[in-house]
């Protein structure tokens, strides 16, 4: 299986091609993917060093361009589609019908991904893209079960590529406004999910306090882990309860899962993360590689070793993992 | 402009879905979306009974539109897919590419409902050429993109092949999820989730620890707390081309609001006071179509 790695910035995608990447993911300095955040990402030159970076230890290069363009800003996600074509990397990620109908028609030779911004959940949708625009890959949404995952897998038109590790998102990518609801950015429009520019923190008589657009997502008693407001991450009152009404402060981990998922076809492992530092994608993508690399040789033998383990969960958001979807209990 | 009742998103017993279409046949809506678009464990209604329901809908002159699952996970949600398509023979609503998928594999026509992504001509363009003969627009977008959306699409010369509908009075669909949050509110997994969405026919309201209205939760979707309205945008939204708005079923007042789209549309002046106060303590938003945060009400 292919590790595809994040990289927000070029030191971080020189730490995840030192430490054992497959392929890096990149995003051009705007809006046109999903982590549209201040001081990340590409721009021309940054990306040149990077595919060249790539290029010198054979590793992949693909650039997400994974949000949706409106009429107004149309034209930006097109200059993109562009550049990516010229720069000539690997492939794009690309979610937008009219943005994969552009790069079809403008750059026929040119490898499309379906991202997980598309929101394919099922061979009817996989198929769709590929009698469409000839998609060689899609990336699914974190909403199947291992068993679901491996029904589509056998009868997939399509590679499939699937999350391992990283932030997760409960909700069927592509097609979350909670963002949106609460400060008018959203990860399909602004490539932006409870977006920092919305979030205020305060010390308070009752405890921390964490708000988005004023809204308030949670409060921390002395102590307590207080974790980024994502807001399907806050506790809320629900039928006189207070508590975690979507989901916990947690991270998904897949590592266990190695040996299933290669056996059911998986053509790739993403790791979550352009926002993160280099140093955690070094030691995250530093784990993978040695877990992928041991079940490549030990096979049916793989077992995970608990240093791996431990390692992840310290950069886990509230030091806690979880199989997510993958698993049906937590459904 | 015509008047449309959306699919009802929440889980109500057989008896009570069997009223609200009785009462919907005298009712100003135009058009009707009936069907399962939420969890496919949902068989109060079965799917293939939906189309008898529809019957004396059909006969009072409304069109009808069988409304599909927005999120397909399984083989067996495709297969049941797959068979509505094959069997429905009327108009169909694709709430997944699956359905679309489908559709245009059998040269079928079809609306692409609120949750298949159309932000932009391009893509409008895409699925048009697929079959589709109208959409609704996704619920995060503003009166801004419309308009530049339908302006293009006219420029495309499209303007007379596709319809534009717009969620206009409801609580909005915001987000789906593999998780059930009705079934993990009552500790219990999904897979024994004891159908406990029975017990919330409007869902279930989600408060900040302030007590500001955020979500409701309805199995495994989740929706605005407040309610989104656009009956004052009406003549505004006439003017940009807009074909049909669309108001989502409650389990209160749905005919007394479409009664109120229907006077206005009739030239009658009403104030947004007249629908609040039918509905109780309930607030409206209408953030997402002046460019803002959906909650926002302006």
């Amino acid at each position: 299986m292919e590790l595809v790695c994040p990289a927000g910035s070029l030191p971080a995608l020189k730490a995840a091609v030192d430490n054992g990447a497959d392929a890096v993911y990149i995003g051009f300095r705007d809006a046109t993917n999903a982590r549209h955040f201040a001081g990340l990402n590409f721009n021309d030159s940054k990306a040149d060093q990077a595919l060249e970076h790539a290029r010198r230890h054979n590793v992949r290069l693909f650039v997400a361009i994974n949000t949706y363009p409106q009429p107004h800003n149309w034209s930006a996600w097109q200059t993109a589609v562009d550049r990516a074509a010229h720069l000539g990397v690997d492939a794009l990620i690309v979610a937008d019908l009219g943005v994969l109908d552009y790069a079809r028609e403008r750059h026929p030779q040119l490898a499309l991904h379906l991202s997980v911004q598309g929101s394919a959940t099922n061979a009817a949708a996989l198929s769709f893209y590929q009698r469409r625009f000839d998609i060689r890959r899609a990336v699914l949404p974190r909403v199947l079960s291992l068993s679901q995952v491996q029904q589509l897998s056998a009868v997939s038109p399509v590679d499939l590529e699937v999350f391992g590790f990283g932030s997760l998102c409960i909700m069927a990518e592509g097609r979350c406004h909670l963002s949106s609801y609460v400060t008018a950015e959203s990860p399909n429009t602004c490539g932006a999910c409870s977006p920092a520019s919305a979030v205020r923190w305060q010390e308070t008589a009752s405890g921390r306090e964490s708000r988005l657009n004023g809204v308030l997502i949670d409060r921390f008693k002395a102590g307590e882990n207080a974790g980024y407001p994502t807001l399907c991450k806050g506790r809320f009152k629900v039928e006189e309860q207070t508590y975690h009404a979507l989901e916990e402060p947690t991270s998904l981990n897949t590592l266990a899962l190695i040996p299933q998922l290669a056996e059911i076809g998986i053509k790739a492992i993403k790791i979550e993360g352009r926002q993160r530092s280099p140093a955690y994608v070094a030691q995250v993508v530093s784990v993978w590689r040695e877990a992928l690399d041991h079940y490549h040789n030990a096979g049916e033998c793989f077992t995970p070793r608990r240093e791996w383990f431990d390692t992840l969960s310290r950069v886990s958001e509230g030091s806690q993992t979880t199989f997510g979807a993958y698993s049906r209990p937590w459904q | 402009m015509q008047l449309s009742l959306g699919p009802i998103f929440y889980y109500w017993p057989r008896q009570q879905v069997e009223d609200f279409y009785h009462q919907a046949l005298a009712s100003p809506a135009d058009i009707v979306y009936l069907g399962e678009t939420v969890c496919p464990k949902r068989r109060e209604v079965h799917p293939s009974e939906w189309l008898e329901m529809a019957a004396p809908l059909a006969e009072a002159g409304k069109q009808v539109v069988l409304s599909t699952l927005a999120l397909i996970e399984s083989r067996a949600d495709l297969a049941t897919l797959r068979k509505l398509c094959d069997q429905s023979g009327c108009l169909m609503e694709a709430n997944d590419m699956a359905a679309v998928e489908l559709l245009s594999e059998r040269n079928l026509p079809f609306v692409a409902g609120p949750s298949i992504n159309i932000y932009n001509s391009a893509s409008l363009r895409v699925l048009q050429q697929a079959g589709m003969m109208r959409w609704v627009m996704p619920v995060e977008l503003s009166r801004h993109t419309l308009q530049g959306i339908l302006e293009e699409v006219q420029q495309f010369g499209l303007a007379q092949q596709v319809q534009t509908e717009i969620f206009s009075y409801g609580h909005l669909p915001l987000a789906y999820s593999a998780r059930c949050f009705t079934a993990r509110n009552r500790n219990l997994p999904k897979d024994d989730c004891q159908l406990s969405c029975l017990d919330y026919p409007d869902g279930i309201p989600v408060h900040t620890r302030e007590n500001t209205s955020l979500f409701t939760l309805n199995g495994i979707q989740t929706l605005s707390g407040d309610i989104h309205n656009l009956l004052a945008e009406y003549h505004d939204m006439a003017a940009i081309g807009v074909d049909i708005l669309r108001i989502s079923p409650n389990s209160s007042n749905t005919f007394q609001v479409l009664e109120q789209f229907d006077r206005i549309r009739r030239g009658e002046t009403l104030s947004n006071q007249l629908i609040a106060s039918d509905q109780g303590a309930a607030t409206f938003c209408n953030g997402y179509w002046y460019g803002k945060p959906g909650m926002d009400f302006t």
